[in-house]
């Protein structure tokens, strides 16, 4: 069982912001979804290593050349605010 | 007379070919489709008809000119609302990309440009290709066509219900657990999960990078061997693309299955699957022995635990790839604040609907300090154990045959607890977690519905299950058969 406070702690680092009706409703959903992952457990892996990837590949590699970008024009297009081909944001480091 | 819309993919090429029919005119047939039947089906976020009738002139003219001819030009295709567009919206169904316009085309795209295909529209689908139905869709839900009460399934169900609907001759869909076999399943159509690196991933918008692949939908195996073709093969955007050749996939469809070796997994007849769907599904076993097929039990002992190490696995990778939503340098970005984080959290809580935040939410939590190894190291040595299942599998078939989905198409609003909603993919996601190929084609009706046939082959073994179900097909008449409810 995921208590409220687990639940606004993993919100946070998801820097997910969260009403409390949420904080709620995402305490018993994840409850119940875990309770069925349990099955996990049961799985005997002694001496089974991890798969991280279904690719059957190692270390693909391709030439190192420069290759033509995009315009800041264009990789801005979808920016929610600029100013002068930068993206704005609210500022970063909180000052006294 | 056969509606133009009715044609498959390679009896249109011939027709186009021969000059018999022009571009122009069967783009328009399906633009008069889409018109026709779309306000009841709802499958498109998009639809690009000025760019289709454009891209229609200019396949018309190198028809024409008789240069350039590739199996796919002219041909009037779907395109899932998760594979980049240079220009054009390109949504994931999610509030969050609702005015995304791509600055550049998914290596997919790229080649289907190359071939000169026409985009009819963006299919809509499960908010960032996360669910079964395409309820999730932040927009509204696509409808089956088959019965508009009911879901296409999803993630990739505005892609199914396209080409079920003959909206489009075929489509493209991405699969991180079944988001292509499922929703073909219940409308009907052929739809293939490539083998994990076949089809290059750039510019296809993340899920769970170690699984998603982009895969195609059409109405018969020889379109999905052209749709296949034009798309596979390594990319050096996508280091996880493979190097491996490509096969000619149009020559595997030789008609003849005698002697090939077909296992039957065992643990795939799991309680809670409908009896429709297994009496199906068990008749389509017999027809492909009567084919020749030399069919057999096997043993699959891990999958039992398969949804379990999808639902800890796909988060974790989602809780990561999403991580870029930040409403800084695209998508929604909530600003009526001055504070960086309220702006950072306001614009994920505004801009994602709950199963994504319950996804992120989960993987989360599975890669949070004291829970990874319980979880995340877990499920990932737990999929060394359904992968080794399958190794061991394709030492003695050529390929595996199941149900696609437990049950057929279900009611619009049916299915309210998510986690009944994950074992929707019960079937299809050990597949996705082994990386190996997979495909739906159509198995029969229960009460009037469609039942999906599944065919699972080792990697890079796309040509054979292709086979398969093509000569599954001459022998029975379920994939010509149209919907009834539009």
């Amino acid at each position: 069982m995921i208590d409220r406070e687990t639940v606004r702690n993993v919100a946070k680092l998801a820097r997910l912001g969260m009403s409390e009706q949420d904080l709620d409703l995402f305490g018993s959903q994840l409850s119940v979804i875990l309770e069925n992952i349990q099955i996990l457990q049961e799985a005997d892996v002694s001496g089974v290593s991890p798969t991280a990837h279904a690719s059957r590949l190692t270390n693909i590699m391709r030439p190192d050349r420069s290759r033509p970008s995009y315009s800041p024009e264009a990789l801005l297009a979808n920016a929610p605010d600029q100013e002068d081909n930068f993206l704005k944001v609210n500022a970063v480091l909180e000052g006294e | 007379m056969t509606e133009l819309y009715e044609l498959t993919i390679h009896e249109a090429g011939t027709l186009l070919r021969q000059r018999k029919i022009s571009s122009v005119e069967l783009t328009q047939a399906h633009l008069d489709r889409i018109r026709a039947v779309d306000p009841k089906v709802k499958a498109f976020t998009l639809v690009t008809d000025e760019l289709a009738l454009q891209q229609a002139k200019e396949a018309d003219r190198r028809i024409a000119s008789g240069t350039q001819l590739a199996p796919l030009t002219g041909i009037p295709l779907a395109i899932k609302d998760v594979i980049c567009t240079k220009g054009i919206t390109t949504t994931c169904g999610s509030r969050m990309l609702e005015n995304f316009k791509p600055p550049f085309d998914a290596t997919t795209m790229k080649h289907l440009h190359a071939a000169g295909i026409v985009m009819v529209g963006k299919t809509n689908m499960d908010e960032f290709a996360m669910g079964s139905s395409t309820e999730h869709s932040a927009f509204f839900p696509t409808h089956n066509p088959w019965d508009l009460e009911r879901t296409p399934g999803g993630s990739s169900g505005g892609s199914a219900a396209t080409v079920a609907a003959g909206m489009a001759m075929g489509a493209y869909g991405s699969d991180t657990g079944g988001s292509i076999r499922q929703p073909g399943a219940l409308c009907n159509v052929l739809g293939l999960k490539p083998t994990y690196g076949r089809v290059s991933r750039y510019g296809l918008v993340a899920f769970g990078s170690s699984l998603d692949q982009i895969g195609p939908f059409a109405r018969d195996a020889h379109d999905i061997a052209l749709l296949l073709q034009a798309i596979a093969g390594p990319d050096a955007c996508d280091s996880t693309s493979s190097p491996q050749p490509v096969p000619d996939y149009s020559v595997a469809l030789t008609g003849s299955i005698k002697g090939m070796r077909i296992g039957v997994p065992e643990e795939y007849w799991v309680e809670g699957t409908q009896p429709g769907v297994v009496k199906a599904v068990r008749e389509d076993i017999e027809t492909l022995r009567t084919l020749g097929a030399q069919v057999s039990d096997v043993s699959l002992p891990s999958t039992k635990y398969g949804v379990a190490a999808y639902y800890i696995i796909a988060p974790a990778e989602a809780s990561a790839n999403l991580a870029r939503y930040d409403g800084v340098k695209y998508g929604y970005s909530y600003r009526d604040t001055d504070d960086m984080w309220e702006s950072m959290e306001k614009s994920r809580q505004y801009g994602f609907g709950q199963e994504v935040k319950r996804r992120i939410m989960l993987g989360t939590y599975a890669l949070s300090s004291g829970y990874y190894d319980a979880y995340y190291k877990q499920a990932e040595k737990v999929r060394s154990l359904i992968r080794q299942d399958f190794e061991k599998a394709f030492e003695r078939f050529d390929a595996l045959v199941s149900p696609t989905s437990p049950t057929v198409a279900f009611k619009i609003g049916e299915i309210s607890d998510p986690y009944q909603m994950y074992l929707s993919d019960v079937f299809t996601i050990p597949a996705n977690l082994a990386g190996i190929c997979g495909i739906s084609i159509p198995g029969g009706f229960s009460a009037g519905l469609p039942v999906g046939l599944q065919l699972l082959g080792n990697a890079f073994k796309e040509d054979v299950i292709l086979r398969i179900a093509h000569a599954f097909e001459k022998v029975t008449d379920y994939h010509k058969r149209w919907p009834t409810a539009i």
